[in-house]
């Protein structure tokens, strides 16, 4: 991305204007949920929730993948890691989610289990190349935005005759959560910003039902300040029309059908199914999974893993964050027995999560 | 095929000395460490620093320096920070069999330009061989003394509200140095380790503003961590202007590529001064006259409103805390 350009959409004299603006013609509550945990980071970095009008009401929605990777979907991969024969693959921020009794991958690794921080899925094929006797099992989290390149992963995988190389497939998918999350009646959201990183695969068109079904607004919003703020003036102006859109306001890097390419590699390799939420629970058609063909690289089915329901962790009450039902300081556990050193629920666990957010970056 | 560090070296034996007599001391050599006696005897008085540090990074060489500068380095602004001349260091390798005795030359070679550069002695060292596999590849642990000029000395407890912050040059160009080495990362532009020995700019500083509340070199855990250190120890809210920290382009596209703060990363050729406001200029004065210092700063206030918290007042003139990260930093998914 140009410097100059990013420079351009964090300028304090645009963000004042547009503040202004949002303050000016707003004559009600907006209640309004950043979907993506980039943006939750991003609206408290800049310091603009700091400086929003109280009568915009922030919620974080379920758009961290740590968040949202659901506890047995943890035990399992903590389960795979004590295997000899396997080397975990992963991304960072799955290294400190906790699992059973509080257990991480970290941990693991302490204690022996073949753990590999890496930058991309194809680095996983070098390690599964270098490792004959072992197999790379590479942990799929994330949403649309990561889901392509695994699959091609994958592809390159076959293409190179690689038979070490497997998946564990726990991919969610973005729109199908929030219109379950607009089907709870113990949400109350005027408007989403939606994500933009997955927005550059899925496009607009999957969103379109926001307005249509549920006459709220959405818009794909980059993660600069004056970004944020004008889909917030968008969406107050609709409101104010007595309408609600669905729009692209990123278009510098989004654009409005998405990225084809991305997503038939994406459903030639994986389809959609059911999938647990970690502070939710099932959400009908929100995951994915492998398909037939491409057994032989699904570790689910490689290890037999079973993926079960798991009561909720007494007093937590990131289901509800997660939902935009309380903001994180409403939780009665929050920076008392939940910290980031000691998270009790999801929203505590990634960097990018809410409850994360509201202990790095909040001013008392 | 070149020659490898053997367990032999390390036995204590001939193989040993001739290691010391011909690598140590061709390198590192005085009049006090050639003696080779037990301890080294040495002429101090009054009150002295003393600081030790292992260092363990990965890789051992990386643009801008190497783990034999590091371990120097790293020391002697340790002492520096204090308000003290750095005077004497002792060094400690602990090596992997196997190690090549090239590296290990170019490392100690290293060491011992670092040193003479610094105007310290290295008068006391040993050399461990280890079995291979025990350590990774090499170990240095380094241990620094040095006079303290200044009374009283700089010190993290003393930051009081009212004090300007700051800030010798930018942040985080180490921390991504190391780490686009390790990962075999190509940036943009040439990232480079900042390590510098800091020793002669900060005692010109002490000796000219003996004034000066707090010297603290943002090493690992970067300014964040420190500041959040000094925030703590002195019960003070130290207020940062986001738009004044500097980070070079390079370090900043590359930090958010990875998804990396580069206020969290290490930095070895940087300093943080607290002082009282009205001597503020000339500290940025004599920072600026040396080249370790060129691109000194003012990033901040120490004020009263949020004692023990680290407050950032952003581009756009919101505030958030800069809080102390919880273990590594570690790059996202997405």
């Amino acid at each position: 991305m140009n410097i100059d350009l990013i420079k351009e959409f964090r300028d304090p004299e645009l963000c004042k204007g547009l503040l202004e603006t949002l303050d000016r013609e707003l004559d009600d509550e907006l209640r309004f949920m950043e979907v993506c945990g980039t943006h939750t980071v991003a609206i408290f970095q800049s310091g603009l929730r700091s400086l929003l009008p109280d009568k915009v009401v922030h919620l974080s929605g379920p758009g961290c993948p740590v968040c949202v990777t659901h506890e047995s979907e943890v035990n399992a991969f903590l389960d795979l890691a004590e295997h000899d024969d396997v080397i975990i693959a992963t991304f960072g921020d799955l290294m400190r989610v906790p699992g059973h009794g509080g257990r991480n991958l970290k941990a693991a690794q302490a204690d022996g289990a073949s753990v590999s921080v890496i930058y991309s899925p194809f680095d996983a094929l070098k390690l599964a190349a270098e490792n004959p006797d072992k197999t790379v099992v590479f942990l799929g989290v994330g949403f649309e935005t990561t889901a392509p390149t695994i699959a091609a992963t994958m592809v390159m995988a076959r293409k190179q005759g690689l038979k070490n190389f497997m998946v564990l497939p726990f991919h969610k998918t973005v729109p199908t959560a929030l219109g379950a999350l607009l089907d709870d009646a113990s949400t109350r959201i005027d408007g989403f910003i939606l994500p933009g990183h997955v927005s550059t695969v899925i496009g607009m068109e999957p969103y379109e039902f926001i307005a249509t079904d549920y006459d709220r607004s959405a818009v794909i919003t980059g993660f600069e300040p004056a970004d944020i703020l004008k889909s917030l003036v968008d969406m107050v102006r609709w409101r104010n029309e007595g309408t609600a859109k669905v729009t692209n306001n990123y278009r510098r890097a989004v654009a409005d059908t998405g990225n084809a390419k991305a997503r038939e590699v994406l459903y030639s390799v994986f389809e959609p199914c059911d999938a647990l939420w970690r502070g939710i629970g099932l959400i009908p058609g929100s995951g994915l999974k492998i398909r037939d063909e491409w057994t032989d690289m699904d570790a689910i089915v490689k290890y037999g893993i079973e993926i079960t329901e798991v009561p909720p962790l007494p007093g937590c009450r990131c289901g509800d964050v997660l939902k935009g039902v309380i903001t994180p300081d409403q939780c009665p556990l929050f920076k008392k027995v939940c910290t980031p050193a000691k998270p009790v629920g999801p929203c505590m666990v990634s960097t990018e999560g809410s409850c994360a957010a509201y202990y790095k970056y909040k001013v008392d | 095929m070149s020659e490898k560090v053997l367990l032999d070296y390390g036995s204590g034996g001939r193989a040993s000395q001739r290691l010391v007599s011909e690598l140590f001391l061709g390198q590192l050599g005085n009049d006090e460490l050639n003696r080779l006696n037990d301890a080294a005897e040495l002429q101090v008085s009054g009150r002295i620093a003393m600081s030790t540090d292992s260092f363990t990074v990965d890789p051992i060489f990386f643009p801008g320096g190497d783990i034999g500068s590091l371990a120097v380095h790293g020391t002697i602004n340790d002492v520096a920070m204090m308000g003290a001349i750095p005077r004497y260091m002792t060094c400690g390798y602990i090596i992997e069999e196997g190690f090549a005795m090239d590296d290990l030359e170019r490392i100690v070679t290293s060491m011992g330009k670092a040193a003479k550069k610094a105007g310290v002695s290295v008068v006391s060292g040993d050399t461990k061989v280890v079995p291979k596999g025990a350590v990774d590849k090499i170990f240095i642990n380094t241990t620094g003394v040095g006079d303290i000029i200044v009374d009283p000395a700089p010190a993290g407890d003393r930051a009081r509200p009212g004090d300007a912050i700051l800030l010798s040059g930018t942040m985080g160009d180490h921390g991504l140095a190391i780490l686009g080495t390790r990962e075999g990362l190509e940036f943009e532009a040439a990232v480079q380790s900042d390590s510098a020995g800091l020793n002669h700019l900060l005692v010109k500083l002490v000796q000219e503003l003996p004034e000066v509340h707090v010297l603290r070199d943002p090493t690992r855990g970067g300014l964040a961590t420190t500041m959040n250190e000094i925030a703590g120890s002195s019960n003070v809210c130290c207020e940062l202007n986001e738009t004044d920290i500097p980070v070079r382009p390079e370090v900043s596209g590359g930090c958010s590529f990875l998804g990396l703060d580069p206020l969290y990363l290490a930095n070895e050729g940087k300093f943080l001064c607290i002082l009282p406001e009205e001597h503020a200029e000339k500290a940025l004065e004599i920072m600026r006259a040396d080249e370790l210092g060129r691109d000194a700063c003012r990033v901040g206030t120490v004020t009263d409103t949020n004692p023990g918290k680290v407050v950032m007042v952003t581009q756009l003139g919101g505030k958030r805390l800069l809080n102390m990260l919880e273990g590594e930093q570690l790059p996202r998914i997405c």
